[in-house]
C-alpha cells in the first residue's frame, strides 16, 4: 500500500474543503482499502468521513431519504424499506457477504469500482485505471463483461445491485461540493465509458455524496430483485433484474424495469416498460416484453450468453412478482 | 489446545511472532520503509474489555494491529482482501473483516476478538458446539467462523438452515467442514437463547 496522510474532518463543510485531486473519502472501506492494497487506488490523503452526520432513514413527506453513511445491512433490515420498497431490501440482501454488508455504506456502494479483472490487476493495461493504456478485456477474457453501453475503450460492468434497484425507482443522489449542494438523477449520475472510461460519474472534484433520495412510489410495494450468479451467495451478478409493476385488475398500467450485470452502468429498460404497459400480466406478455431488452446488445467473444440470460432473468422476476399479488 | 507443562501452542507461537515482528517488520507492509513519512495516528480503543492505546502508520489494518501489536493471533490472515472471512472480529458488537478495517478509524471503538469470546475458562457456546459437531478440520477459518456466527445468532439471523448458509457465506472453509459448521451454529443457537 502506498503511504497517505490520514485526516478526520469534523463537518461536511470541512470534508469538502479538504477534498481535492489525490484525496479519497473513506467510509466502510470495503472498496477503498481493498484497492489501495492492490495499488489500483493510490490517494495521497484519506479523509475518514465516518463521524459526519450523514446517517438515518427518513420517510417524512413520502418517499425515502437515506443518509450516505448508513450501512447496507441496516438499510436492508429497516421495516420501512422492506414494506415500501422490497426491491431495495432484496438487492441489498443479495449483495456481498454479511460482514461486508455490515461495513459498507450506501454512498460507497454506489461508488464502488468495477470487478473487471484487468482493472484490478496493475500489471495489465486498463483505460479506466490508466487512461490511454488500452483495454485487454475487449480481445481477452470477457465472460462477465458488458453487452450494453460498451465502447472500444472499455466493457467493464458496474457491480452494484443497489444501484440497479435505485435506477428502477428513479432515485436521486444529493451531492455536496465547495460551491454548494445539488441533486442529480442516479440514472444520469453514471457516465458511459466512451473514450474516457476513467470518468465514471458526474462527481466534481471534492464532491461528496451526502444522501440518496427515493421518490414516493406507492405501487413499488410490488417490486422484486432477481440476481443470477456463478455461486449462490457472495458473488457479483452475471445478470440481475429490478422490476416493479402496478396492476389494474389483470392489466399492467405502470412498470419499472432495470437490469444489472449487462451494462457499463445500471441499465434502465424503458422499452420493456412500454411493452408491458396496457397488456395483461401473463407469461406471454413478459416474454414478448423481455425480447425487446436485447435490442442494441453487442456481445463480445465470451459473453454471448448474456442477452438470452437477461431475457430469462426479466421473465423470472416478473413471474416472481405475481406471487406477491 | 493441549497444554504441556504450562506452554501452549498459541503462547509459544505468539512469543515467536512478536519477536519477529519487532525485529523486522514495519507495520503497514513490506514496501513501507522506502516511502515518505506521513504521520502516525494514535487510537484509543477497548480490546476484549481492556483499554488500549496504539500509535501506528495510518495504513495499518485492525488485523495486523491485533496480531502483531497486541499478540492476539487467534484472528487469522487468510486472503487479506475481505473475501475469506478468517479475520472476522466484532467492532462495537458488529461483525467486520479486520483486514479491510483501518486501525486509524477506530478511535473510541470496542473490539472483540476470538480471545475475548470465552467467559474466563468457560468456552463460549459456539466454541463448544464447533468441537461437539466437528465444525472444523484444519481449524484455520474457525476463529472467523465463530466470530461471524456469534454475530449472526445475536442478530437473530440464524432462523433456518438456508438463512445460516446465506449469512455465513462470507466465511470460507477450504476443508469444507460446512455441514459441521451448520450443525454447530444450530446447536449454539439453541443454547444462546
Amino acid at each position: 500500500m502506498r503511504s497517505y496522510a490520514f485526516e478526520r474532518p469534523g463537518t461536511v463543510t470541512d470534508a469538502v474543503r479538504r477534498a481535492g485531486s489525490g484525496s479519497a473519502f473513506l467510509a466502510g472501506g470495503t472498496t477503498l482499502v481493498d484497492l489501495m492494497k492492490l495499488e489500483v487506488m493510490t490517494p495521497d490523503r484519506v479523509l475518514d468521513i465516518n463521524r459526519l452526520p450523514l446517517r438515518g432513514l427518513d420517510t417524512t413527506g413520502g418517499g425515502l431519504r437515506i443518509g450516505a453513511l448508513e450501512r447496507m445491512s441496516d438499510v436492508a433490515a429497516d421495516p420501512r424499506v422492506r414494506r415500501a420498497y422490497p426491491v431495495l431490501g432484496q438487492a441489498l440482501d443479495l449483495s456481498a457477504s454479511g460482514q461486508l454488508r455490515t461495513m459498507a455504506s450506501i454512498g460507497g456502494n454506489l461508488l464502488q469500482r468495477t470487478r473487471c479483472g484487468y482493472f484490478r490487476d496493475v500489471s495489465t493495461p486498463c483505460n479506466k485505471r490508466l487512461p490511454g493504456s488500452g483495454c485487454p478485456a475487449i480481445g481477452g477474457e470477457n465472460r462477465t463483461h458488458a453487452v450494453l453501453g460498451a465502447s472500444g475503450s472499455c466493457a467493464a460492468t458496474h457491480p452494484s445491485d443497489l444501484a440497479v434497484a435505485l435506477v428502477a425507482l428513479d432515485a436521486k443522489v444529493r451531492l455536496q461540493g465547495r460551491e454548494g449542494a445539488r441533486t442529480v438523477d442516479l440514472r444520469d449520475f453514471y457516465l458511459l465509458p466512451g473514450d474516457t472510461p476513467h470518468l465514471e460519474h458526474d462527481l466534481r472534484p471534492g464532491e461528496l455524496v451526502t444522501e440518496v433520495v427515493v421518490p414516493a412510489l406507492p405501487w413499488a410495494r410490488r417490486s422484486t430483485y432477481v440476481k443470477i450468479r456463478d455461486r449462490r451467495s457472495f458473488e457479483f451478478a452475471l445478470s440481475s433484474a429490478a422490476v416493479a409493476v402496478r396492476l389494474d385488475g389483470d392489466t399492467i398500467v405502470e412498470a419499472r424495469v432495470a437490469v444489472g450485470g449487462m451494462g457499463t452502468r445500471p441499465w434502465r429498460l424503458t422499452a420493456v416498460e412500454r411493452a408491458l404497459v396496457g397488456r395483461r400480466a401473463t407469461e406471454e406478455t413478459y416474454v414478448a416484453a423481455a425480447a425487446t431488452a436485447v435490442e442494441g446488445t453487442r456481445p463480445l467473444r465470451h459473453n454471448a450468453y448474456k442477452p438470452e440470460l437477461m431475457k430469462r432473468t426479466l421473465v423470472r422476476a416478473l413471474l416472481e412478482l405475481e406471487q406477491t399479488r | 489446545m493441549t497444554q504441556h507443562e504450562g506452554i501452549t501452542r498459541r503462547g509459544l507461537l505468539g512469543m515467536v511472532g512478536t519477536a519477529a515482528a519487532a525485529a523486522t517488520v514495519p507495520l503497514g507492509g513490506g514496501s513501507a520503509a522506502a516511502q515518505p513519512d506521513t504521520g502516525e495516528v494514535t487510537v484509543r480503543m477497548t480490546v476484549n474489555g481492556t483499554a488500549t492505546s496504539l500509535t501506528a502508520d495510518p495504513r495499518v489494518t485492525l488485523l495486523d494491529a491485533v496480531r502483531e501489536r497486541l499478540g492476539l493471533t487467534g484472528t487469522k490472515k487468510g486472503c487479506d482482501r475481505g473475501q475469506c472471512g478468517a479475520c472476522t472480529v466484532h467492532v462495537d458488537g458488529r461483525r467486520v473483516v479486520s483486514c479491510l478495517t483501518l486501525l486509524a478509524t477506530l478511535d473510541g471503538a470496542s473490539v472483540t476478538t476470538i480471545e475475548g469470546l470465552a467467559d474466563g475458562d468457560r468456552p463460549h457456546p459456539l466454541q463448544r458446539a464447533f468441537v461437539d459437531q466437528d465444525g472444523l478440520q484444519c481449524g484455520f477459518c474457525t476463529p472467523g467462523q465463530i466470530m461471524s456466527a456469534a454475530a449472526v445468532i445475536a442478530e437473530g439471523r440464524a432462523r433456518t438452515d438456508d438463512e445460516i448458509r446465506e449469512q455465513m457465506s462470507g466465511n470460507i472453509c477450504r476443508c469444507s467442514a460446512y455441514p459441521g459448521i451448520l450443525a454447530a451454529i444450530r446447536q449454539a443457537r439453541t443454547e444462546m437463547r
